[in-house]
């Protein structure tokens, strides 16, 4: 009976405290990774905008790089011209990826050249056929769904090294700090000059994992930019509906009270 | 509304025969008003109806409830033609809707904006129907009405919020089973029935799919019989006194059409502002993951909107309790005006009674945040005292506060007699 009282009581003044404004402590677990330090990114706030050529050297790394694990089966080629390619550039891309095509006339799996209508195939491994291995996940919408966002992923493709003294990963798995429980099944995927950019832009690690995190905010919210941008302009419209509007029913009940 | 054309008063004409009503309008209008008085209704409700004067800014809700309903009317047209309701199929449709679709992106957001929004909306129309005492006579047709729209606003809503086919869509819909098999006797075949399997699947999605857009379009219907409900009494006031007299009223329009529009731009603001730069407050991450049948989310929660009536589920230690106490949350509401038999209306002049509305409002927030701790430690404690408080403000406080009022207005009146004599 003293325990439930004692409860209603702290219930009490836990109500009490939130209503004049003390907020609680979180009562979670410390995490069983570090905390991914927070970077500026192009895309963020409520006004964020997409740098296209990080987001189109972004797609190099992840062509070259992410797609040999990770599928991204929501995502079509012809959705590349987001990012700022033209139609001949979607298609040669599209073009160069082989894509499953039913059952040939020797009965073995055919393929066929991928078109802008396509998805992104899903590697074997993506698709659990490889037993044993950990499924990479879909990147479709993994800078939104990831716990951490883009932050974290960043964190991770830059945060493997040497465990510290005393401490040994599972086997098959790779010390990475930012990591759950600080280990991964994902080898360490970027390295320096890993991949050649087009741009002449000079390929270090950081510069990889940053381009590769903002195609990865760009492909799960494709249109961010333009919510932004249509965003300003309705509120501009309605904040000048709105100041004639306040006028005109000062003007209307001017005679009321 | 209009009175019925009375077609026997005027027998002119050459053969006795049907003359058109006299009417003050010519030309075409003139001529449609005189075969269905669709023009002269809408004047004396639109244009002439009189409104109590004193009407505070809460009573512009109405209008932004309608104007959200009609957008998630047409939006969730726009959506269904490119929605395909299979499980296989459903979270893919709503991906390429948002990718790939023209304007995709922003008929779901409103959609999603507008189905939080709406619901919020419509919780403040609801307590300040309760704190201004809308429902006391002659208008408890009208909030008869009103529950029964919450309670249809409800169910779609939970419809809808499965049709993406997420992790958060697929175990909300089993989460929803489980508590329909939590009935005792026909429970596991009602849930049966809900699911069509033992698990959501295909059955599932075409069921919650017909729902969803065949409730919609009740409510449409049911609004439809709110307003006629509306525009019998008129609408109440934060003075709780009746406005008859010409002075205390003013029409319909301009003055109300200008002051629901500004409150109208008002909200707009607001739903533009989250809808356009801060969609992470409405949408939950983890309904992006598609819906996995072998994977529990370590979290599942519904949207903020159900958050009070979660609350009170998990408060009452039985699964059934639970599911009786959260559903008569809303049952309460339906016998309310017979609760509170008091012929004082606004809360204003119920020092008593407004107390304890603060307190409800209060109770139902601390619900809501409570259902969001999943009632763990000190929220299992706030989640219980809340939960009992809303009783009884309903079932203890309305009766004998009512009680109360009435004795002294006896009094008062028996007073008055007295020195009259």
């Amino acid at each position: 009976m003293t325990t439930i009282l004692s409860g209603y009581a702290a219930a009490i003044t836990l109500a009490a405290g939130l209503f004049i404004g003390v907020s609680q402590p979180a009562a979670a677990d410390p995490p069983s990774h570090d905390q991914a330090p927070h970077q500026h990114w192009s895309f963020d706030g409520p006004l964020g905008n997409f740098d296209l050529a990080s987001v189109q050297r972004g797609y190099a790394v992840y062509a070259e790089i992410c797609s040999v694990c990770h599928g991204m089966q929501h995502v079509r080629f012809g959705d590349l011209a987001g990012m700022g390619l033209n139609a001949a550039q979607v298609q040669a891309i599209a073009a160069s990826h082989k894509i499953p095509d039913g059952i040939g006339t020797d009965g073995a799996p055919a393929m066929r050249s991928a078109t802008a209508d396509d998805s992104f195939p899903t590697p074997p491994i993506a698709q659990g056929l490889i037993p044993g291995a950990v499924i990479p996940p879909d990147q479709s919408r993994l800078a939104e769904v990831y716990p951490g966002g883009p932050d974290r992923i960043y964190a991770l493709l830059t945060g493997y090294g040497p465990p510290p003294a005393g401490v040994t990963p599972p086997p098959g798995l790779f010390y990475n700090r930012f990591a759950q429980a600080r280990a991964i099944a994902m080898p360490p995927p970027l390295s320096d000059d890993a991949i050649e950019y087009a741009d002449g832009t000079k390929a270090t690690t950081e510069q990889e994992a940053r381009d590769v995190t903002t195609f990865l905010a760009w492909v799960a919210q494709p249109h961010l930019a333009e919510r932004h941008r249509t965003g300003v302009r309705v509120m501009l419209y309605l904040v000048f509906l709105g100041v004639l509007l306040f006028f005109l029913k000062r003007r209307l009940w001017s005679n009321v009270h | 509304m209009a009175g019925p054309p009375s077609r026997h008063t005027a027998e002119t004409g050459a053969t006795g025969d049907d003359s058109p009503q006299n009417s003050d309008m010519t030309g075409f209008s003139g001529w449609l008003d005189a075969r269905l008085p669709v023009v002269s209704a809408f004047r004396t409700e639109y244009i002439r109806f009189p409104m109590p004067r004193s009407l505070n800014a809460l009573w512009t809700v109405g209008a932004m409830l309608t104007v959200v309903l009609v957008l998630m009317l047409l939006s969730g047209l726009a959506l269904a033609m490119n929605y395909t309701p299979t499980a296989a199929g459903a979270f893919a449709s709503v991906e390429a809707i948002e990718r790939r679709l023209p304007a995709g992106w922003l008929l779901r957001s409103m959609h999603m904006t507008g189905a939080s929004l709406f619901l919020a909306a419509l919780y403040v129309h609801l307590f300040r129907g309760l704190y201004y005492g809308s429902y006391k006579a002659p208008r408890e047709v009208l909030w008869l009405i009103g529950v029964a729209l919450l309670a249809m606003v409800m169910v779609t809503a939970f419809a809808g919020y499965v049709l993406p086919w997420g992790q958060m869509s697929y175990w909300g819909a089993d989460v929803a089973g489980k508590a329909i098999g939590a009935v005792p006797g026909i429970g596991p075949f009602l849930e049966r029935l809900f699911l069509g399997g033992d698990q959501p699947g295909d059955v599932t999605l075409h069921h919650l799919f017909v729902l969803h857009f065949t409730l919609a379009f009740g409510i449409v219907g049911i609004v439809g019989l709110h307003l006629a409900a509306l525009h019998v009494a008129g609408p109440g006031n934060p003075t709780g006194l009746p406005a008859k007299e010409p002075e205390q009223t003013l029409p319909f329009h301009p003055y109300f059409t200008v002051k629901d529009g500004l409150g109208l731009v008002v909200f707009a603001l607001i739903f533009a502002a989250v809808l356009f730069f801060f969609p992470t407050l409405i949408s939950e991450p983890e309904n992006y993951r598609p819906a996995n049948p072998l994977h529990t989310p370590a979290d599942i929660e519904p949207e903020w909107y159900f958050l009070p009536f979660y609350g009170i589920l998990q408060s009452i230690p039985s699964k059934f309790g639970g599911l009786v106490a959260s559903v008569g949350a809303i049952l309460v509401l339906f016998i309310t005006p017979w609760l509170d038999t008091s012929p004082i209306r606004s809360a204003r002049n119920r020092p008593v009674y407004r107390i304890g509305m603060i307190a409800l409002v209060m109770s139902f927030i601390l619900l809501g945040f409570a259902g969001k701790h999943h009632v763990e430690g000190a929220w299992l404690y706030v989640g219980q005292l809340a939960t009992l408080y809303y009783y009884l403000h309903f079932l203890v406080l309305m009766p004998l506060v009512s009680r109360r009022e009435n004795a002294a207005l006896a009094y008062g009146s028996m007073i008055r007699v007295g020195d009259a004599r």
